[in-house]
């Protein structure tokens, strides 16, 4: 079975100004040779703090930003050499969802017209073909048809971001990329939307790319995560089986730190100290290492490659 | 740790009224919750719960629109809401402190650290600049500021967001109050940064015997945090009491549902209890339970009258005509 | 002291709001100064029909006549006659046509360049916006009325050159906040679907952009009004505006401040009178506006 979306060594570089007047030169490696597949039907999900490069790799699979090195397969075919009419079918077949409900929609458009959009925008569509489309999809995201007529503001967040979504949907693409599709959300909504998701992708077949900084939420519906720090994968594999026996250091740090959600799983955590270092000047070899309570002397000069290890991919010297 | 009661909200209901006098947001509605020295009570809500009208409140901060109709504020054995605003003043961050959700918009950008965290001790207690300068320096200290003999005289741009958020508690426990109010203390940090935070607060209520009041809509803080749990719903208390047995067994449906709405970890991926509808419109509130018309197990009664708070076991109450039949009183004192 | 206000006191639960009052009475609407514009802009439509007197046309018999209610005024000139014998009254009439035509056009112009190079820079930044940027500041940086007088020296006063003129004049304020507002819409979330969804920098300008953007240049265009009318005044006042006998409110008080010194008052103060509620109107209304669409712009 073709991935459905592969990243081989992808890479994004940001060069930085630093000082009032461009001073010191730096080069921001915000993805720095990360790798990854999405299946059919399946949903990555991508964890990490501030820095660790989740929305840049977000925008490089959205082709909102260009690698600067390696390469993005798209069902077998790399992005890099497609032509026009390629980049058009890939535009089509991966869309996003965005996290502000309420930045998400242009508010001077009728929910029609912004649904319709992406399809109008790619296709020569008949009004009333047109119109049916909207319909459907209205229907298939739980809201009424009348919504169509309205604006953005008549509606509520979570109902925005059912639009959102729609809106999404409308040119049948293969990924969705979610970035923090319910963090802007009321509580009780969230599961209204994450159980919305769900079906969706059940019923249609859709792979997710799925960000957000609720562990929780993306250990729930992620079928395999990738753990992100510093622009590089730190470990990768079955959502089930890292959150319930993490690896490296810096996962096992970042699962113990996400609060519990019964009093009675209060647990000693693994004391994280320091802060996230700037990504203009990470740590040599390991980048955690500076941090790691396992750091050994190797683990400064060397860094350390992916390897597998019980069913996952660690990038960890204890296991090398 | 518990014992002597150090705060009790008795019905304490304050209103929004429009300019034209028209329209009435009942964001605070027969409010009654009390906490004890030492102990850390979690108020939990979503938007329209009115969680942070109570939490200005307390603090005697509400905007000119608003009134507080009814209640008392017992702090300490006296009614804050019998003082006159200069009574007040020497009363906030004196006595009561409140850490606000935004950590960038709580520090002035033009103004050192040290001057900021020095500045309430220098107003409540009179001390000379040289000294509380010295006494802010410990502060970093003591919130685990790293070099805090540099860090006093720089500014809040140069500082990340983690340490932003532990000058604001600093700055909150400089004049050591017995009572922290933190509103949506940790929206912005990263989750290791949240931990490290929250645990720092903690630490720092053994040392000075704080009691602490959270004001979230993340049930983690509260499970984390917390030995007391009330829950807003439409500006009223819908259930409260001791956190663990409420997240055992919640009597009313809406904690019921919000329990069940959060994404386990470990859960195996299934579905998750949503609860229909939208969040409540403060100013068009329904005749009778504001839940209602979200409610899977509503009665008709509960569409027609208001349900008031049902004493279920010593410390738990739950607004709810469900809990009737286990009340021990037929209302809370 | 008690801080509890009783719920008697408090002006309880009304369950449902009753009808919203009509717009006009609604705080702080500009009801004068809409008025008084919707009357300017009436008595400049109707001139023809409203002036007693043909504007041009003089007679040098019935020169320097007061207004009616003084010595030696009558009624046949309500507000008096100027130093060629004109009524003055019907050339405040032609007058008023005048400041409107030219304010409103002019602001059209200048609103016009201004909102579509603020947009082009805004958006697609690099080179354009730096082209449009050094322009506004090197035009920002010529003082508005010196420059106004040096172009209409140059091309010579006519009123579409003024009109012209004016608009090139005033367009980099608008470029200027219009740019500062796509900059931050650029960031705004649809914006970044829309280029998800595949549409061309030319399509997101006209569907995205542009119509966010139209409060705030509505807003700017009641702003300016006043300003363009008081430049276009002082054009006239230099003999740089619109070219006589063609009746200007500027021009009437250039011609009537020799007057002042023996006493002639009402040849400058009837003039200065209208372009003063012009302006403070289209100000007044330009500030309501403000507040009410846009909440960014309060800083303005």
């Amino acid at each position: 079975m073709t991935a459905v979306l592969q990243a081989n060594d992808l890479t994004k570089h940001f060069r930085a100004r630093r000082g009032f007047f461009g001073g010191e030169r730096g080069v921001v490696r915000a993805v720095d040779g990360i790798s990854f597949a999405i299946d059919p039907g399946r949903t990555l999900g991508v964890v990490g703090e501030s820095g660790c490069g989740k929305t840049t790799t977000a925008k490089l699979v959205l082709g909102l930003e260009e690698p600067s090195g390696g390469s993005i397969l798209f069902a077998g075919r790399d992005l890099a050499g497609l032509d026009t009419a390629g980049r058009r079918d890939y535009r089509r077949s991966v869309q996003a969802v965005f996290q502000d409900p309420y930045a998400s929609l242009n508010p001077r458009m009728r929910i029609s017209a912004i649904i319709a959009e992406p399809l109008v925008t790619n296709e020569t569509v008949e009004p009333v073909e047109l119109k049916r489309r909207v319909s459907e999809l209205l229907d298939l995201v739980g809201l009424p048809e009348r919504s169509a007529d309205l604006f953005p503001h008549e509606f509520s967040g979570g109902q925005r971001q059912r639009i959102a979504i729609a809106r999404a949907l409308v040119l049948s693409p293969r990924l969705v990329v979610l970035d923090e599709p319910v963090s802007a959300l009321d509580v009780s909504i969230r599961a209204q939307i994450l159980n919305l998701l769900r079906d969706l992708q059940d019923r249609l077949g859709l792979s997710y790319l799925f960000i957000a900084h609720d562990l929780a939420a993306v250990a729930h519906m992620s079928h395999e995560i990738v753990v992100m720090y510093l622009g590089k994968i730190v470990e990768s594999g079955q959502a089930k089986t890292i959150a319930r026996d993490a690896k490296h250091p810096y996962t096992k740090a970042l699962f113990s730190a996400a609060l519990p959600s019964h009093p009675d799983e209060r647990h000693e955590e693994v004391p994280l100290s320091g802060e996230v270092p700037s990504p203009i000047s990470p740590p040599s070899g390991c980048h955690f290492h500076p941090r790691c309570p396992h750091a050994m002397a190797r683990c400064s000069r060397e860094e350390p490659q992916l390897a597998e290890v019980e069913g996952r991919l660690v990038a960890c010297h204890l296991f090398s | 740790m518990a014992g002597q009661t150090l705060l009790s909200l008795e019905h304490l209901s304050a209103h929004y009224v429009s300019q034209q006098g028209t329209r009435v947001v009942r964001a605070v509605d027969d409010v009654t919750i009390s906490l004890g020295a030492g102990e850390t009570l979690g108020i939990v809500g979503e938007s329209g719960s009115g969680k942070t009208t109570l939490a200005l409140t307390m603090m005697r901060l509400l905007p000119p629109a608003a009134r507080i109709v009814a209640g008392r504020m017992m702090f300490e054995g006296e009614d804050l809401l019998k003082k006159s605003d200069e009574e007040m003043r020497k009363v906030r961050g004196k006595r009561i402190a409140m850490l606000l959700q935004d950590p960038m918009a709580s520090l002035n950008p033009l103004f050192s650290i040290g001057n900021q965290v020095a500045e309430p001790i220098r107003v409540h207690e009179g001390a000379a600049p040289r000294t509380a300068w010295q006494r802010a320096i410990q502060l970093l200290k003591s919130v685990r500021i790293a070099s805090p003999d540099t860090r006093v005289s720089q500014f809040p741009h140069e500082m990340s967001g983690g340490m932003r958020q532990r000058i604001v508690g600093a700055i909150g426990i400089s004049c050591e109050p017995r009572l922290l109010i933190a509103d949506e203390p940790t929206t912005s940090l990263d989750l290791t940064i949240q931990a490290q935070y929250l645990n720092l607060l903690r630490d720092l209520q053994r040392e000075h015997g704080l009691a602490l009041i959270f004001i979230t809509h993340n049930l983690g803080i509260v499970a984390k945090m917390c030995d007391q749990l009330a829950v807003m719903y439409a500006g009223r208390v819908v259930e409260q009491g001791p956190v663990s047995r409420i997240f055992n067994a919640p009597t009313h449906p809406y904690t019921k549902a919000l329990l069940g709405s959060i994404p386990r970890m470990t859960d195996g991926g299934e579905r998750l209890t949503a609860i229909d509808g939208q969040p409540p419109d403060l100013s068009n509130l329904p005749a009778g339970c504001a839940f209602a018309p979200r409610c899977p197990a509503v009665t008709t009664r509960c569409r027609v009258e208001a349900p008031p708070e049902f004493v279920t076991e010593p410390g738990r109450s739950a607004r709810c005509w469900l809990a009737e039949p286990m009340a021990l009183r037929s209302s809370a004192a | 002291m008690t801080v509890i206000t009783p719920p008697e006191a408090a002006i309880v639960t009304v369950a449902s709001a009753p009808r919203p009052a009509a717009f006009w009475r609604l705080k702080g609407f500009p009801l004068i100064p809409i008025l008084i514009l919707v009357f300017i802009a009436l008595v400049a439509i109707f001139a023809d029909v409203l002036a007693p007197y043909d504007p041009t046309i003089g007679s040098l018999a019935r020169r320097f006549r007061p207004p009616f209610w003084q010595e030696g005024g009558s009624t046949a000139y309500l507000l008096g006659t100027d130093h060629v014998g004109r009524d003055v009254l019907s050339r405040l009439i032609y007058g008023a046509r005048v400041s409107m035509v030219v304010g409103i056009t002019a602001v059209l112009v200048a609103g016009g360049i201004g909102t579509l190079l603020g947009i082009l820079s805004g958006y697609l930044g690099g080179w354009a916006d730096q082209v449009v940027m050094r322009l506004t500041d090197t035009w920002l940086a010529l003082p508005a009325l010196t420059f106004a007088i040096f172009l209409a020296a140059i091309v010579g006063p006519s009123e579409l050159n003024i009109i012209l003129i004016l608009g090139l004049v005033y367009w980099t304020r608008y470029a200027r906040v219009i740019r500062g507002e796509v900059l931050s819409l650029k960031q705004r979330e649809f914006v970044r679907l829309a280029i998800v969804a595949g549409c061309s920098s030319r399509t997101i300008m006209w569907r995205h952009i542009l119509p966010n953007v139209i409060n705030s240049a509505v807003v700017l265009a009641t702003l300016m009004l006043g300003v363009v009318i008081v430049t276009e005044a002082s054009l006239s006042f230099l003999g740089v505006g619109v070219p006589p006998p063609k009746p200007a409110w500027g021009l009437m008080m250039a011609d009537g401040k020799k007057g002042l010194l023996v006493g002639y008052w009402w040849l400058t103060v009837f003039p200065g009178v209208c372009i003063m509620l012009m302006v403070l109107s289209a100000n007044l209304l330009g500030d309501w506006l403000r507040v009410k669409l846009d909440p960014q712009l309060r800083q303005l």
